[in-house]
């Protein structure tokens, strides 16, 4: 990766991937989702994502003091300079599938911004402190729809099942820690987050008891999106992401 | 078009803004329970901003006056000055009347 980043701005491009990749995701529901109430809720979501991608890639670029911003960070990167989790990569699938995705991403979003609003890194505090109560928000519109769903019709309970086993193997990679998380916390700014597992599975198996549904077997975690080992999808997503600044480098917009 | 009756039922809502003393006719949403109609709304005509109270009602719920009998309902009270309390001298300092 010829475009690596200094740890702590690493650090920060992580965050900002993740909410981006996810945005770009729920924008892909515009004029799709179920209702027209639906339709909104989740292109709010979806800006919520991107203005966080663009508060976490703009510090990225700003510690990294190269001169990337956060559209170069978004746009001039290919898939093996992409750190985001491989869950928010996932297709959307039907809407149970986007809701699982959505479910299992904001619990471990919320709980990540509560420990991130404390740390000593003023700049990071403040993005996760305005983004925290978006979160919460996320959270809370997941959480009902997986009940609604789950504890709904047959169809729907089946469905919403389906989506729960194809993003569960990706949830393990949220709280996995490394060097670059290490970096971050002793530079003040970063939260472990395999401390926040445990909260994280007594939220999650809350809403699942309520929405009457089993908690996906354990399975072999996939790992890699923080270090550029994506899945299939990421490449695709940016292609269409990137069009129009790969065809017009540097134009302004 | 799709059959109505498989449709959310239609939910009015009522905002009450940062300082504002009523809560305030804003328009409808489409939701299948109070809590549906009550995101739906933040995200419709609140854009989550803080302080901003909600309600959400039925529409099936609002019992309306009937526009041909305005007359009868609204008119009698016109003519009866006792019922308007326009003799009374409001002190400065009292706002929001």
């Amino acid at each position: 990766m010829e475009n690596a980043l200094p740890p702590l701005a690493a650090y920060a491009a992580r965050l900002g991937d993740d909410s981006l990749i996810l945005g770009q995701r729920l924008g892909e529901w515009c004029g799709h989702a179920p209702a027209l109430e639906v339709d909104l809720s989740l292109s709010n979501v979806a800006l919520d994502l991107i203005g966080q991608a663009t508060h976490f890639l703009g510090l990225a670029g700003a510690i990294e003091g190269a001169g990337r911003e956060a559209d170069k960070l978004a746009f001039h990167r290919d898939v093996m300079d992409f750190s985001n989790c491989l869950l928010v990569e996932q297709p959307n699938g039907d809407f149970a599938q986007t809701i699982a995705r959505q479910f299992l991403f904001s619990h471990y979003q919320a709980l990540l911004f509560e420990q991130m609003a404390q740390v000593e890194d003023e700049r990071f505090a403040a993005i996760a402190a305005k983004a925290l109560k978006e979160v919460k928000y996320h959270a809370t519109l997941a959480s009902d729809w997986v009940v609604r769903l789950g504890d709904g019709t047959d169809e729907s309970k089946a469905r919403m099942t389906t989506g729960l086993d194809w993003m569960w193997r990706f949830a393990d990679e949220l709280f996995v820690m490394d060097d670059v998380d290490a970096a971050a916390i002793a530079a003040g700014a970063g939260v472990d987050k395999a401390a926040l597992r445990a909260d994280w599975d007594t939220r999650v198996d809350a809403i699942l008891a309520d929405a009457t549904l089993a908690r996906p077997a354990a399975r072999r975690p996939v790992l890699g999106g923080r270090v550029g080992r994506h899945s299939e999808h990421l490449g695709h997503l940016l292609s269409e992401m990137q069009f129009l600044q790969r065809a017009y480098p540097g134009a302004t917009w | 078009m799709s059959d109505p009756s498989k449709e959310w039922p239609l939910w009015e809502v009522f905002v009450r803004g940062k300082g504002g003393l009523s809560h305030r006719h804003v328009g409808s949403v489409h939701a299948a329970d109070g809590k549906m109609a009550l995101e739906h709304a933040r995200d419709t005509y609140t854009r989550r901003m803080e302080g901003v109270s909600l309600w959400v009602l039925p529409s099936a719920q609002i019992v309306a006056s009937d526009p041909g009998d305005a007359a009868a309902l609204f008119a009698p009270a016109e003519d009866k000055v006792y019922r308007h309390p326009t003799f009374y001298k409001i002190p400065d300092g009292i706002t929001h009347i």
